[in-house]
């Protein structure tokens, strides 16, 4: 079962990994927002 | 539209979960590979969603090409990123099954090489966009979404085609196909999970995309409110 655990927990990593990189895109874009408010 | 994509987040986990139950539980082991076969279940229907992802921007750059809508640009580049991280959920999981069964990570048959070309042209679409500026940016990557569609076509027909070491297709492969019908049911599960997934990402993407090129509008009209740097020194 190593093999299939291996290929789960990766499939996952990379979803989580690009999760993460979409909440850092939202942050930018909210900084960008506040900048042009002021 | 914050409900709705509540309840469309939940029926997502609920089957994702389901999917993951069947995969590694219900679903029966196979005769001759044994347990190691369990990865087809993320495997195969990680390469349906990213094929769906790259078939709605084939249709979302179109329709850019030929009206220079931003929704359009917006929905083609998530689209194409949400299906770069299918296939390369693809590519990673194939070689974790092929070392046990073939005793090898990675052969160049028809199938790997074009699934891997498939990939470096929607990283090459991403990377053009990220990394060129103007208003020609999307219309190339546009372009090189309509031709790359090509290699989509020719990865889901490689296995029918050629003679390779990849398995052949067990789901609508001809008369000599077919699956155990638990099989099928754990495998359609998880195909029916993703792409949910796939489309609440997609959904993600796309507010995101769609935020970026309304601040980018926004610091252009500040820009040109202020006036040209020369006049702006001279007052």
């Amino acid at each position: 079962m190593k093999w299939v655990y291996a290929a789960y927990a990766a499939a996952w990593a990379i979803h989580i990994a690009y999760l993460m990189a979409l909440t850092r895109g939202f942050q930018r874009v909210r900084d960008d927002i506040e900048d042009l408010e002021q | 539209m914050k409900s709705t994509f509540s309840v469309f987040a939940l029926i997502t986990l609920a089957l994702l979960s389901f999917g993951l139950y069947q995969a590694l539980v219900a679903a029966p082991t196979e005769q001759t590979m044994g347990e190691v076969q369990r990865i087809f279940y993320y495997h195969v229907p990680s390469a349906w969603t990213a094929f769906l992802c790259f078939i709605a921007n084939f249709a979302a750059s179109i329709v850019y090409l030929a009206r220079r809508n931003p929704k359009a640009d917006a929905f083609a580049l998530s689209t194409a990123e949400v299906g770069v991280v299918f296939c390369t959920i693809v590519l990673v999981t194939g070689p974790i099954w092929a070392r046990p069964v073939w005793g090898i990570w990675w052969t160049w048959d028809a199938r790997l090489t074009s699934t891997l070309v498939l990939w470096l042209i929607y990283v090459s679409y991403l990377v053009l966009r990220r990394y060129t500026s103007g208003g020609q940016s999307p219309v190339l990557a546009s372009a090189l979404a309509v031709f790359g569609f090509v290699d989509v076509i020719f990865v889901y027909m490689a296995i029918r085609w050629f003679r390779t070491q990849h398995p052949q297709p067990v789901v609508g492969g001809g008369a000599n196909a077919g699956i155990d019908p638990h099989m099928l049911f754990a495998l359609l599960v998880n195909f029916a999970a993703f792409a949910a997934l796939a489309s609440l990402v997609v959904w993600i993407r796309y507010r995101l995309e769609r935020l970026r090129q309304q601040v980018e509008e926004a610091h252009a009209l500040k820009a040109i409110a202020a006036g040209p740097p020369l006049r702006r020194a001279a007052r």
